[in-house]
């Protein structure tokens, strides 16, 4: 499986502005990326760094559907979840600076950002991990009675861990108000999907579990915000979980450490050529809701939010090394 | 009051269950069948299928779910069946319900308790016998106790419901028919100290959960030959409680850690390494270990019981430990 499945968007498409505001944080993502890759370079981010590049159609869009009281659940390529869920750029950049300002205090580093304010879970760097994480979730919304959402993003590497089925399993088996996102960019680390998966429709897995379920072209941002305000409609409308996957690509290789020698060229070029801002763009510029100058001056912003974002993560203390423990156990309320 | 540990365990839920709508009570066959090991029995039909909740065999995704639900602003107690088992959890315990609050820089916190069987004795072979407890309380982020006596068996759950982080708590499954008495008023206890079950001069007999029986009746044996031993319960795993440990091997200036754990990489282990650094100079021996031998345990009684600490081995190690008393 190489060639992305395109299918149509549902639904009505939303208005300019607010089709500008999505290219707008897909823009801020893609900025954000190509920033911290060079930040890699430079040596001010250490560790893993797993970019989104290619794959921010699936984070914005998939945002839109969702309310400040959902809850959201990611992995560890998770800076567009984040950025997109409204975690701001500074708090993200310095948290893979390891600064005391990170929305981790140091602590987590990229693959792991949290942010309670915003009921942003955090990543999970196990793959398969952040699923029965979220089924909890959804569990204790559904036994407090709220009418909330929570959102688990998941690669197709997941689908093979054994917490994908379990969770699946005990979601729908419990009636659990729970959205699962599979983000499948077609490789498990290295590994095609065609070499992981007996049975590479995932979307398809739902049906063993009783579970609704959707494929949609995760490289058109309003095919995404459609499918995903749909799937997360009826999560509301009867608690009952859905699986929704997202068909996407990463441009760049797993992470700073991964010399991509298992992908053709020609795949990353064809897919690079439904690059998914560049898709939206020529769409908004098809219907004069994009100019030139308005795409500069997005640009511009953009530019300004990510060098102060930097700026902030430069300017950031470093957390003491004498609290090095400090955060092991939760302090005693007084 | 007359009661059993079973008894006991089962009135801390019923307890908590009825003190607080945030508690509930998930696992395998925790509410139609009443539990693995007969603790909820009774408990569905008080509380319904959704606060007794059985689970479907995914160790993994209702451990999982526990801490999600943690997080979600519940109490949930997690019933794993035995500490094997839960060894198809271990990412989400480990990986997840132990590093939440500090990788979240202490957003988070994960109030969840898990409970589960543990250790050897009624010939349930390899893979039901193990006594795994240590490898958790190797791990940074979780509180691990070891209830050993009705006290703690009625005490444990609720001092544990209270705490913000994750507690797993290892009860020997010998345990669930010891038969004694407790005080109608029984509640929350302690969580931070050893305890002393037994006070004595000549050693200190270090054991918890299914070796404190063992290690008290070894320290009767010892006094008809005129050898007072001390007998501390660990109660907690970890953290440990230092001071106990060390003040006693001070006073006693020997001492014999009881497990049975396998000697290798055990509890035992780290409390002797304990001791020789915070009472070397004290000690008049070596500490000695009573352990399970490297060996998966095995189904035979007689070749299970040779695997196992024994009141007979834990006294022949005192008497070395004392020369030729």
């Amino acid at each position: 499986m190489t060639s992305p499945e395109v299918l149509p968007a549902q639904g009505s498409r939303a208005s300019g502005g607010h089709e500008v505001d999505l290219l707008r944080t897909m823009l801020l993502i893609r900025r954000f990326e190509e920033k911290a890759a060079e930040l890699y370079s430079a040596g001010k981010i250490r560790g893993f760094l797993h970019l989104y590049i290619g794959e921010e159609a699936v984070a914005t869009g998939v945002m839109q559907a969702l309310t400040p009281d959902d809850a959201v659940v990611a992995t560890y390529r998770e800076h567009g979840q984040a950025l997109a869920r409204g975690v701001p750029a500074g708090a993200v950049m310095a948290e893979m600076f390891g600064r005391a300002n990170g929305c981790s205090r140091g602590r987590g580093g990229s693959m792991h950002l949290f942010d309670l304010s915003r009921r942003f879970y955090g990543g999970y760097a196990i793959v398969g991990g952040g699923l029965p994480v979220a089924v909890g979730l959804a569990l204790a919304d559904r036994m407090q009675q709220r009418r909330r959402v929570t959102a688990c993003f998941f690669g197709d590497g997941a689908v093979a861990e054994g917490e994908f089925h379990e969770s699946l399993n005990l979601a729908s088996l419990w009636g659990l108000p729970a959205l699962f996102l599979c983000e499948n960019n077609l490789y498990a680390m290295g590994t095609a999907l065609a070499r992981h998966q007996a049975q590479p429709d995932i979307a398809r897995k739902a049906e063993a579990y009783n579970m609704r379920s959707a494929a949609v072209d995760g490289m058109d941002v309003l095919a995404v915000e459609t499918a995903a305000r749909e799937a997360a409609e009826a999560v509301r409308q009867d608690g009952r979980p859905f699986l929704l996957e997202l068909r996407t690509y990463r441009f760049r290789a797993h992470s700073m450490y991964d010399p991509d020698l298992y992908r053709p060229r020609e795949e990353i070029d064809r897919w690079k050529a439904r690059d998914p801002i560049a898709l939206l763009c020529f769409g908004l510029e098809a219907r004069g809701a994009l100019s030139p100058e308005l795409l500069a001056a997005i640009e511009r912003e953009v530019g300004t939010e990510v060098a102060a974002a930097v700026a902030e993560a430069e300017a950031g203390a470093l957390e003491p090394v004498e609290g090095l423990t400090d955060d092991v156990h939760t302090k005693a309320s007084p | 009051m007359r009661t059993t540990y079973r008894e006991a365990v089962r009135a801390a839920h019923r307890e908590a269950l009825r003190g607080d709508s945030r508690v509930f009570l998930m696992g395998e066959d925790v509410g139609r069948y009443g539990g693995a090991y007969a603790v909820s029995q009774g408990l569905l039909e008080e509380f319904g299928p959704e606060r007794v909740r059985d689970a479907p065999l995914s160790e993994s995704a209702f451990v999982g779910a526990g801490i999600g639900a943690a997080l979600g602003g519940m109490r949930p107690i997690v019933e794993v069946m035995t500490v094997n088992f839960s060894l198809l959890a271990l990412d989400q315990i480990v990986n997840n319900a132990a590093t939440l609050h500090h990788m979240s820089g202490g957003q988070l916190s994960v109030p969840l308790v898990v409970r589960m069987a543990t250790g050897a004795g009624r010939q349930l072979a390899a893979q039901h016998s193990h006594s795994l407890e240590c490898w958790y309380a190797h791990v940074p982020g979780i509180r691990v106790l070891a209830p050993a006596t009705l006290e703690d068996a009625r005490g444990m759950l609720p001092s544990a419901l209270r705490m913000p982080d994750p507690v797993l708590l290892f009860e020997h499954a010998s345990l669930y028919t010891l038969e004694g008495d407790l005080p109608d008023d029984a509640g929350a206890v302690d969580l931070d100290r050893a305890a002393i079950r037994r006070a004595g001069r000549d050693l200190t007999l270090i054991a918890y959960g299914g070796s404190v029986g063992k290690a008290l009746a070894a320290g009767a044996e010892l006094a008809r030959d005129g050898i007072s031993a001390e007998v501390i319960d660990l109660r907690t795993l970890r953290p440990l409680d230092r001071r106990t440990l060390v003040d006693s091997v001070r006073r006693t200036r020997r001492a014999v850690v009881v497990d049975e754990a396998w000697r290798t990489g055990s509890l035992a282990g780290e409390i002797s390494a304990l001791l020789m650094e915070q009472a070397f100079y004290d000690l008049d021996a070596p500490v000695a270990r009573v352990c399970s031998a490297e060996v998966p345990i095995p189904y035979a009684k007689q070749l299970e019981d040779a695997a196992l600490p024994q009141v007979s081995t834990i006294v022949s190690a005192a008497r070395t430990l004392l020369g030729s008393r």
